[in-house]
């Protein structure tokens, strides 16, 4: 129960007043419950100080409570989901900045005599200039970075800094920084960790949403839950009413029938992302959503897939552009560099399409009457599409350009104004309802399983399986990017023994396939236990319910009995009552009746007495005087 | 106790902010938007009262169809009118921050919808809840009859011991099964 901030005031200061104070120490309590106590006090102080600091990393705060206002919940999804790309994007800048890009631009290769000048033209097709930079994988060496040089006067490799002391027996002993098996370890624990954030929050919005599917409070949830606080102006508000209205007026005797509701429960337990898409496109009755998720997203995905698989495999067919490498075929740079001019078209038509698109439609909307003076409406569905679709360029291209994720970041922070502006001056407000943690938790897993692992998919296979060109790039000469970290690991083995059970472990059990066999084994059964957990769960729930309900029955039952007893036993005290008046007045009169006896026999006794006492006399008299 | 003073005194805005679900920065906010809503009389006495109607001038509440039970639930005037001080409107927005858990949320939304205050809600509290929904005006209203069908369907979905009404917990029942209440019960200035 929640008290008031005044109530809570008082509460506090008599907490922390003396006397409390002095009670506790009357108390005894020993010292470590002291120390813990002021522990926790000053920790929470810390944190109540810091929490002013926090809010101010919330990126783009004041904006999105804007747009909220207007527009509701759903516009709001859409950016937040632009948000969190931009996190994902920022770790992965990271990563690569600290562990690949940072080093080999403190150690830069040998100057090319063939470089280029720099004429604007690069930042759209990334050629040329940009292809000797940090920008894409040909700049990157297979050097190994030594903290100190050889004792001899010529340094044994280019790049070698004269500053660096020279090696003794410490030193020598460390591994020097491989560029090779940098770069190879940091995509690879990049993909991993990215991977754990996705799984870990798609399960925590399935594990929000999932008991949405079991739809019978449907028509409470919504009459309930359904308003919109946030949406302050009238305009807003109103279409807010209207949209309930039509859901009330539609769902009023809505139930889900019940071939749908076996099909729903039969297949969540195992294929928990189908259903959730079916359900929601079914019944949400958003054909255009529809429309929009299948058609743009198999477009799109499809496009991307055919020309990594053609640029990944035949890649001896490519055409020689004079600007590339013709004679190394540095084929890898050609791929980071289609990636990114693929990134940056997907950029340009986006800002064509919002001002095409939304503002011209604005203005004719404004001047003409034949678009019955209508402002366009913003579709989210198709903006979160594009971003999945740029999304995946970007991993798909980090192995080939590892700065793409800077790129990637520029483009959503101006992405995100431009969307704003043309939001506010453009669009309306959407009149087809939204629900926004559904909707999120489908973004997310469109994010995961289409795009994400599609992406690693084509990485690994590129790490695993193709041969590295051999002009360019860390992983010259080598026969497969793979091979950088097994050399790695055996120099690693060779300058410190006692890590030999590290390949040992991982010859005997990553590369046995049995071992990986049993493993998803048991994460089947452990996804097959927790499912039946759930079902039983369901079960028990339903159980109460009905006990509830029953127990409901009863004490209306027993209430109704103990009101009739009640009633009843009234009645019989008032006969009762009746009776013992009538009773009474009985008693009264033959009490009386009794008195009267009373007097006459103590009459007549005493008149009997009287004449045997006179008769005594008579005859006493008679005798005398005989 | 001079929460009406022009400027907030530190120990107080800690207090505050450990006591509610607000930063520091959204207190000051509130603080200020409060002030300017006061008269200069009131401004220098000390717990003054806003009136209803002054409070319903701010932009969040304005078009709000709850605005007036809002003000009578976090009012803690003895009149019963709706006003509220600095400390009931700092509850208000706590209540409707961010941060707040979603019980604090359910509770107070549930003595939102109960417009006769007995702490249940039963027919007429829905009737009136869907009047709000659904707009302002007759003719954006429902029908007797779809209303009727409507707040019977209601009930049988969400009154678990069929007594006719819907009590906190029920109510907090029905809320758990749906994510997106914690985001749109919200109000942020």
């Amino acid at each position: 129960m929640p008290i008031s901030l005044a109530d809570k005031k008082e509460l506090r200061r008599l907490a922390f007043s003396d006397v409390a104070e002095n009670s506790l120490l009357n108390r005894n309590i020993p010292c470590y419950r002291h120390l813990s106590a002021y522990i926790s006090r000053t920790w929470r102080h810390c944190l109540f100080s810091c929490l002013p600091a926090l809010t101010y990393f919330r990126l783009w705060h004041l904006s999105m409570k804007t747009m909220s206002a207007r527009f509701g919940t759903g516009v709001l999804s859409y950016f937040l989901f632009l948000r969190t790309l931009l996190l994902f994007n920022l770790l992965l800048f990271v990563i690569n900045g600290l562990f690949v890009v940072f080093p080999q631009a403190v150690h830069p290769p040998p100057h090319d005599p063939q470089v280029s000048t720099f004429t604007g033209l690069e930042l759209l097709t990334g050629m040329g200039y940009f292809s000797q930079t940090l920008m894409f994988y040909g700049y990157y060496t297979n050097n190994a970075f030594k903290t100190c040089r050889a004792a001899g006067p010529n340094p044994s490799y280019s790049g070698a800094s004269t500053e660096l002391p020279v090696c003794n027996a410490v030193t020598s002993q460390t591994v020097p920084y491989n560029i090779s098996a940098a770069y190879f370890f940091t995509i690879a624990i990049a993909f991993f960790t990215i991977c754990i954030i996705l799984v870990y929050s798609m399960s925590n919005s399935f594990g929000k949403n999932l008991h949405v599917m079991n739809s019978n409070v449907n028509l409470a949830v919504k009459v309930f839950c359904s308003w919109d606080f946030k949406v302050t102006k009238t305009m807003s508000v109103r279409l807010q009413s209207e949209n309930i209205r039509t859901q009330l007026k539609v769902r009023r005797s809505f139930k889900l029938p019940l071939n749908q509701k076996v099909m729903v429960y039969r297949s969540q337990t195992f294929f928990y992302l189908l259903p959730e898409m079916y359900h929601v496109i079914k019944t949400r009755s958003k054909q255009e959503l529809r429309c929009n998720f299948t058609t743009l997203f198999t477009t799109n995905y499809v496009t991307v897939f055919l020309l990594t698989s053609k640029i990944t495999i035949n890649k001896s067919t490519l055409p020689c552009h004079d600007m590339c490498f013709c004679s190394s075929q540095c084929w890898e740079n050609f791929v980071g560099q289609e990636l990114y001019r693929l990134l940056l078209m997907d950029f340009i038509f986006t800002v064509l399409y919002s001002f095409l698109g939304e503002f011209l439609w604005r203005l004719a909307a404004l001047h003409q009457k034949y678009i019955r003076n209508r402002k366009p409406m913003f579709d989210i569905a198709r903006n979160v599409l594009e971003l999945i679709y740029g999304q995946t360029l970007t991993w798909l291209g980090v192995l080939f350009a590892p700065l793409l994720p800077a790129v990637q970041i520029i483009k959503l922070f101006v992405l995100f104004y431009m969307k704003k502006a043309s939001l506010m001056l453009n669009c309306q407000a959407s009149r087809k309802p939204w629900r926004a943690s559904q909707m999120t938790t489908l973004f997310i897993s469109l994010l995961c399983f289409p795009s994400f692992i599609g992406a690693s998919v084509s990485v690994t296979y590129t790490i695993w399986t193709i041969k590295p060109s051999s002009g360019c790039g860390p992983f010259r000469n080598l026969t497969t990017m793979f091979q950088s970290g097994k050399l790695w690991a055996q120099d690693v083995e060779d300058t410190y023994p006692a890590l030999g059970w590290l390949s040992w472990a991982y010859t005997h059990l990553v590369e046995k396939p049995l071992f990986l066999f049993l493993a998803s084994g048991v994460f089947l059964i452990v996804i097959y236990i927790h499912a039946q957990v759930v079902d039983g769960q369901r079960k028990i729930i339903k159980l109460l319910e009905k006990q509830i309900e029953n127990e409901g029955k009863d004490k209306r039952f027993l209430i109704g009995k103990l009101h009739d007893i009640h009633s009843s036993a009234e009645t019989s005290h008032l006969s009762q009552q009746s009776t013992i008046n009538q009773k009474e007045s009985l008693l009264h009169k033959s009490s009386s009746i009794f008195t009267f006896f009373q007097f006459v026999t103590e009459l007549i006794s005493s008149i009997s007495t009287c004449w045997i006492f006179i008769s005594i006399k008579k005859t006493c008299h008679q005798e005398l005087y005989q | 106790m001079g929460t009406t003073a022009s400027q907030l005194g530190k120990d107080l805005l800690s207090e505050y902010q450990e006591l509610t679900f607000l930063t520091k920065q959204e207190i000051l906010l509130a603080h200020k938007r409060f002030t300017e809503l006061l008269t200069k009389d009131e401004r220098d006495g000390a717990n003054s009262r806003l009136p209803m109607d002054r409070i319903l001038t701010l932009p969040e509440l304005k078009s709000n169809p709850f605005r007036e039970r809002i003000c009578h639930v976090f009012s803690t005037s003895p009149q019963k009118d709706g006003s509220l001080t600095f400390e009931d409107f700092l509850d208000l927005l706590s209540a409707f921050s961010d941060s707040a858990t979603l019980e604090i949320k359910s509770h107070y939304a549930f003595r939102i919808f109960d417009f006769d205050d007995d702490g249940t809600l039963d027919g007429s509290d829905l009737e009136k809840l869907v009047n709000c929904l659904t707009g302002e005006t007759d003719e954006t209203r429902l029908s007797p009859e779809e209303m009727r069908q409507l707040i019977s369907n209601i009930l049988e979905e969400s009154d678990i011991d069929k007594d006719g009404t819907v009590n906190l917990s029920e109510f907090q029942h029905v809320i758990s099964r749906s994510p997106d209440f914690v985001s749109s019960f919200k109000i942020v200035l």
